[in-house]
């Protein structure tokens, strides 16, 4: 083959000086990952919805689900998630100027908008382990399993618990005495041991005290499993039926009759693996935003001490920057599958 | 030593204030863009009920709008946009490829299982 090679020169070589795609290593790698990490999140979002196609009318509504704020209670559809991805976008915006200010050599600009990023990341943080502590607690109503076998999830405003009155002596608390402290995990815990009898809860001490509980108002039914009477899909029941049908199964005395918030095994929302994909998704998500922030807070320390500024260029935020739009990209279409649809 | 054969592409993207003022009027703008996006998807998504019949059409607004800001996402604040367009292939092509593979897989399977346990329950 040594006539072939005879014919070859540095015109038609590629001599490696150019590259064809005109981009650092740093950069293309960075790329070539958040490549294979989008298709990890595209994964998991397509099983979502497979699981979601097969449950249909039982799978829960975003704006059901998720309708709390901070400080302000319940009636808040899908506001909440909202701010955080309104929080998400604008940490995404800092942290491209910070890239734009690197491109001009701009040290304390690119300082500034890190700082903002970083608090920005901060943020979505905390207000993601609202979210997560707020699933897992759960509604004051629960999800409960109705007389007909039907299961059904509660809205409404839950009046509130004022004390319990004792009306049997247990080993700790005597009759007629008044107990105001922890009354809504008391009330939860007993009802999920089907320890509430016809108005009355059985305490730990074996007493059994009088339940003193102002009026619910606006309470509604929504029936999430078939039952004899009440069907998936059904209208809501409201009213003085649903209260009735409500605390007939609250205060039956029969264990597992209602779910509070969620874990692993069940949830007061929906299917079992709602609450798993929530877990995994948005865990999954959380960690990248976590270790984004760890990254970012790094980069920072670089930009501050003039490591990179030495260095002639800003690359290093740059390509924190793909990452942390990439973390952005991927709670754009969480958003859009997990809450809205 | 120096060599000069080596291109230091991390260089390239540098600019002056002026064109950089610029850039920060487009970030600005798609800023605003992305944020009113926002704000409808939500409004709609509070307002319309899913047992509603626009639904359907609901839900092909929602995922247009996804990727609407998803496009600008990538293109504008990961700076895809201004790449080479071999890179931008490379990245975009094969990724698109694959999902779109594996929906219509999903798709597909899915049905094929739902009308197993159709039968099943019959």
């Amino acid at each position: 083959m040594a006539g072939h090679s005879a014919q070859l020169d540095a015109k038609t070589l590629w001599g490696g000086k150019e590259s064809p795609f005109q981009t650092s290593y740093g950069k293309l790698m960075m790329w070539f990952f958040l490549v294979s990490d989008a298709l990890t999140f595209t994964g998991l979002l397509i099983s979502y919805g497979f699981t979601r196609h097969d449950a249909q009318d039982a799978w829960p509504i975003g704006e059901q689900t998720f309708n709390s704020m901070p400080f302000l209670g319940h009636g808040y559809p899908l506001l909440y998630v909202a701010l955080m991805t309104f929080i998400l976008i604008v940490s995404s915006v800092t942290m491209v100027l910070a890239v734009e200010a690197g491109h001009r050599m701009d040290r304390k600009g690119v300082t500034k908008w890190m700082i903002a990023t970083v608090i920005g990341g901060f943020f979505f943080l905390g207000s993601q382990a609202w979210e997560w502590s707020h699933f897992i607690h759960g509604s004051e109503f629960g999800k409960i399993e109705l007389s007909d076998g039907s299961q059904a999830i509660v809205k409404g405003h839950f009046g509130e618990i004022e004390n319990f009155t004792v009306i049997e002596a247990g080993k700790k608390h005597r009759v007629g005495s008044v107990i105001k402290d922890d009354l809504m995990h008391e009330f939860q815990h007993a009802a999920e041991l089907g320890h509430l009898e016809n108005g009355n809860i059985h305490l730990a001490d074996g007493s059994v005290a009088k339940i003193n509980k102002a009026k619910d108002h606006d309470m509604q039914l929504i029936i999430k499993r078939d039952g004899k009477k009440f069907k998936v899909g059904q209208k809501n029941i409201s009213g003085q039926e649903a209260e009735k049908e409500y605390y007939k199964a609250l205060y039956a005395g029969e264990q597992h009759r209602v779910i509070y918030g969620a874990n692993m095994k069940q949830n007061e929302y929906g299917p079992q693996q709602y609450a798993q994909f929530f877990f995994f998704i948005t865990g999954f998500h959380g960690f990248h935003v976590f270790s984004g922030v760890i990254i970012n807070i790094l980069i920072l320390l670089g930009v501050i001490l003039g490591t990179y500024h030495k260095r002639g260029h800003y690359e290093m935020v740059e390509k924190t920057g793909l990452y942390w739009h990439f973390v952005d990209l991927v709670w754009v279409f969480v958003f859009t599958f997990f809450y809205l649809l | 030593m120096e060599r000069d054969d080596l291109i230091e592409y991390s260089l390239h993207a540098h600019h002056d204030e002026a064109k950089g003022k610029q850039i920060r009027q487009k970030i600005y703008k798609v800023t605003i863009l992305l944020t009113i996006v926002t704000v409808v998807e939500v409004f709609i998504g509070a307002t319309v009920k899913q047992s509603s019949e626009w639904w359907a059409a609901v839900k092909a607004i929602f995922i247009l709008l996804t990727l609407l800001k998803a496009g600008y996402i990538v293109m504008v604040f990961m700076h895809l946009g201004d790449e080479r367009k071999y890179l931008r292939n490379i990245i975009l092509i094969p990724y698109f490829i694959f999902v779109l593979f594996l929906i219509f897989i999903a798709l597909w399977e899915g049905t094929a299982i739902g009308s197993v346990w159709k039968t099943m329950w019959q």
